[in-house]
C-alpha cells in the first residue's frame, strides 16, 4: 500500500524532450488511469514509474521514497504488459511463482500464495499448462496474477486489454475493476480506450503531447473539460466545436455557420464581443418542436445503432433557404445523438436546442476552457 | 494438391529410387567388404552381397585395432573422435551463446564492432588460418593433448550469429518483466534465455557435433601420438600401409564405425533440429 507522488517529471531522448513536466499525485488505493491519443508520452511516464526508462528530470517516489534511481525490482511495483510478457516455456504455476523464487521465499510460502492468487483469479485448474496452450483472456489473468502474487505496494497497467476481443475486454475490465477494489493496491493504468479509461478510473489523466492536460474524476473531465483537446477526446462520439462570438451586450452566441444561441442561462457579461469555440455534446442537442429551435441540423450520413442513432451534418440557419457551403469533408459538420428509434433519413432538417448549462466555451487561441453555458 | 495420375506416381518414385539408390550404394558396399575376408575384395570382383565375417572383423577391431598399419585400437579413436567432437559443440554452444547475449543485451563501448570482428572470423576456415593457429597451440604446448584437438576449432562466429539473430526476436516486454521480477542478467540468462533457445541449440549441436567428428586435417597436424588419433584420420591411415595391400575389409568396418555417432545424433535429435531451423515464432 502505497502513494506515488510524480513531480514534474520530465522525458528527453536526446534532443527531442517527450514529455513535459507532469505532475501526479497518487492516493494510496486509488486507481488513476492515464488516457491520450497514440505517441502522447503515457506509456513512456508508466515506464519510468516502473524504472525500464530513466528519468531526464524530476522526481518520483513511491510511498515516500525517491525511486528515480532504484531498479524496477527495488520499487515495490508489479507490472502488466501489453502483450502478457509470459515466460513461454515455464507452466502458468512458474510464471507465477518466477518473482518469488528469485527473491528466495521458501517453497511452501510460494505454493501458497501461488495457489490463493491462482483461485482469486479462477486459474486453480490450468496451473500445469503452459501459456501457448491458454486463451487470450486467460493469459492475460496468468499476467494479473503474476503481479498479484508479489503482493507489491503498486500495480502499473500498460494497455493490458487491447489485445483481447471486444467482448472479453468488457469482461476483463470489470474483473480488473473488482479485483482493484478487493485488494486496494494503488494503481497506474494505461490506455489509449476512452471507455475503458472512463469506466475504471477513480481519477483520470489525460494526456496530450507530454504533457497532462487535465486531472480529475472522470466525471468532472466530462463535465467540465479543461481544454478543447480534452474535450475532444473524451466522449464518444467526440464534442462538436463551432466556431463563433459572443455578442457585445454578453447575451447571445452568434455562429459563424450562422445561427445565434440564444437560450442561454448565465450571462456572458465577461467575454462579451470575444471570439470563442463553442463545444457542444452529440448528447446535449435536443430535438425540439418546430420554433423553438436553436438552428436546423441537415442531415448527411444517418448511423443506426440501435441504442442511439447517430446524425451527422450541416447547421442552417432557422428558416434559411439553402445550407452553406463551406469547404469539403468534416468542416462544419455537427454530429447528434438521438434516441434509438428516432426516424431521420437524409436530408431531413430536424430542428434542435442546445440543451442549456450543458455547453463549454473555449478560447479559439489557447484551447483553455473559459465558462460552462 | 489433389491429383491422381499413376504414371505421374510411379515416375516421381522411380526417379526418387534411383536417387536414394546413388547415395546409398556406397555405404552399402562399404558395408559388405566390411563383412568379407581381406582377399575376396581384391580379388577384382566386388561382391554385393554381405559375407559371414561380420561379428569377426569388428570384434578384431574394436579389441586389437590394426597393428601394423598405424593407430591404436579403434575403440580409442572412436572414442578420441568423441571427446573432439563433444568438445567442440559443446564449447562452440557455450561460447556463442554468451557472446551473443552480450552483443545483443549489453551497451558496451565498441558493441558493434565487437559483432563485426566476430562475424568476420566466417571469412577465415581452419585451413587458411592453420599455420599461425599451430604455432599458437604448439607453444602453448598443447600438440598431443583433447584441448589441442578442440580448442582452436571452439570460436564460432556461425553459432554466435544465429544466437544473436535469435535473441533480437525474443520480445522486450519479457526482457522487462524478467527485471520486474528481479532476475539479474545472469539470471534472466540462465531462466529466460536458454530454455527458449532449445531448439535452436539442438540444431547448432547436430552441425557442430558432424564439423567436429569429420575434422581431419588438423588432429593430423597436432596429434603425434597414437593415443590422440581420431578415427577419421585413423581410416585414412589405414589404406596408405607401405608394403603390403591396404586391408580393405578392416578399412571398410572402420568407416561404417565412424559413420554410427554422427548417424545417432541427427536421428535422436533430427525432430528438435529441424524444428530449430524452422520455427520462428514461439
Amino acid at each position: 500500500m502505497a502513494d506515488i507522488a510524480i513531480k514534474n517529471v520530465i522525458k528527453r531522448y536526446g534532443d527531442t524532450q517527450v514529455i513535459h513536466g507532469v505532475s501526479i499525485d497518487i492516493n494510496d488505493g486509488e486507481l488513476i488511469v492515464i488516457v491520450g491519443p497514440s505517441g502522447c508520452g503515457k506509456s513512456t511516464l508508466l515506464r519510468m514509474v516502473a524504472g525500464l526508462e530513466a528519468i531526464s528530470g524530476g522526481e518520483i517516489s513511491i510511498a515516500g521514497r525517491v525511486v528515480n534511481r532504484l531498479e524496477p525490482k527495488d520499487r515495490d511495483i508489479a507490472m502488466v504488459f501489453q502483450n502478457y510478457a509470459l515466460y513461454p516455456h515455464m507452466s502458468v504455476f512458474d510464471n507465477m511463482a518466477y518473482g518469488l523464487k528469485i527473491a528466495g521465499r521458501p517453497k511452501e510460502e510460494i505454493r501458497e500464495r501461488v495457489e490463493k492468487a491462482a483461485k482469486l483469479l479462477e486459474l486453480s485448474a490450468l496451473l500445469e499448462r503452459r501459456p501457448r496452450q491458454l486463451s487470450g483472456g486467460q493469459r492475460q489473468r496468468v499476467a494479473m496474477g503474476r503481479a498479484i502474487v508479489r503482493n507489491p505496494s503498486v500495480f502499473l497497467f500498460d494497455e493490458p486489454l487491447s489485445n483481447l476481443d471486444a467482448k472479453l475486454r468488457v469482461q476483463m475490465r470489470l474483473e480488473i475493476r473488482q479485483l482493484q477494489r478487493s485488494l486496494a493496491t494503488t494503481s497506474l493504468y494505461v490506455t489509449h480506450d476512452q471507455v475503458e479509461a472512463m469506466t475504471l478510473a477513480d481519477r483520470l489523466v489525460v494526456m496530450n503531447q507530454g504533457v497532462a492536460e487535465q486531472i480529475d474524476t472522470p466525471i468532472n473531465i466530462y463535465d467540465r473539460p479543461a481544454t478543447v483537446f480534452v474535450a475532444g477526446f473524451i466522449g464518444s462520439p467526440s464534442m462538436n466545436f463551432l466556431p463563433g462570438e459572443v455578442d457585445a451586450k454578453g447575451e447571445a452566441i452568434a455562429l459563424a455557420q450562422g445561427p445565434r444561441l440564444r437560450s442561454i442561462s448565465q450571462k456572458l457579461g465577461n467575454h462579451a464581443g470575444r471570439s470563442i469555440t463553442l463545444g457542444v455534446r452529440p448528447e446535449h442537442l435536443q430535438p425540439v418542436a418546430e420554433g423553438e429551435q436553436d438552428f436546423h441540423l441537415e442531415a448527411g450520413v444517418v448511423e443506426t445503432l440501435g441504442a442511439d442513432v447517430l446524425v451527422h451534418g450541416r447547421l442552417v440557419e432557422a428558416g434559411a433557404a439553402a445550407p452553406q457551403v463551406e469547404g469539403e469533408g468534416g468542416a462544419g459538420i455537427v454530429a447528434v445523438r438521438l434516441p434509438g428509434h428516432a426516424k431521420v433519413a437524409e436530408g431531413d432538417r430536424l430542428p434542435l436546442k442546445a440543451q442549456d448549462g450543458l455547453l463549454h466555451l473555449f478560447d479559439p487561441e489557447s484551447g483553455k476552457r473559459l465558462a460552462d453555458v | 494438391m489433389v491429383e491422381n495420375r499413376p504414371w505421374l506416381t510411379f515416375l516421381q518414385h522411380f526417379v526418387l529410387l534411383c536417387g536414394v539408390a546413388l547415395v546409398v550404394f556406397p555405404i552399402w558396399i562399404a558395408f559388405v567388404a566390411s563383412t568379407h575376408d581381406g582377399r575376396s575384395l581384391v580379388s577384382g570382383v566386388i561382391p554385393l552381397l554381405p559375407g559371414d565375417l561380420f561379428f569377426e572383423n569388428y570384434r578384431t577391431l574394436l579389441s586389437e585395432g590394426m597393428a601394423g598399419s598405424g593407430g591404436g585400437p579403434v575403440w580409442l579413436m572412436l572414442f578420441n573422435s568423441l571427446v573432439m567432437a563433444l568438445s567442440i559443440a559443446v564449447g562452440k554452444i557455450a561460447i556463442s551463446l554468451l557472446s551473443a547475449f552480450a552483443v545483443v543485451y549489453f551497451r558496451f563501448p565498441f558493441r558493434m564492432f565487437c559483432f563485426w570482428i566476430i562475424f568476420a572470423t566466417l571469412m577465415l576456415p581452419v585451413e587458411v588460418r592453420i599455420l599461425p593457429t599451430f604455432e599458437v597451440v604448439a607453444n602453448l604446448g598443447m600438440l598431443n593433448s583433447y584441448a589441442g584437438l578442440s580448442i582452436p576449432l571452439i570460436a564460432s562466429a556461425t553459432a554466435t550469429f544465429l544466437f544473436r539473430q535469435f535473441f533480437l526476436t525474443v520480445p522486450d516486454e519479457l526482457t522487462e518483466a524478467a527485471r520486474m521480477d528481479g532476475a539479474g542478467p545472469f539470471r534472466f540468462f540462465k531462466d529466460i534465455l536458454v530454455p527458449l533457445s532449445r531448439t535452436n541449440i539442438a540444431a547448432i549441436f547436430v552441425i557442430m557435433f558432424i564439423y567436429g567428428w569429420n575434422q581431419y586435417l588438423w588432429p593430423l597436424l597436432v596429434t603425434t601420438d597414437e593415443s590422440f588419433y581420431t578415427i577419421v584420420m585413423g581410416i585414412q591411415r589405414m589404406v596408405t600401409v607401405a608394403d603390403s595391400y591396404p586391408r580393405w575389409h578392416l578399412a571398410m568396418a572402420t568407416t561404417v564405425l565412424a559413420l554410427l555417432p554422427p548417424v545417432i545424433v541427427v536421428v535422436v535429435m533430427q525432430r528438435l533440429f529441424v524444428k530449430g531451423l524452422v520455427e520462428t515464432e514461439k
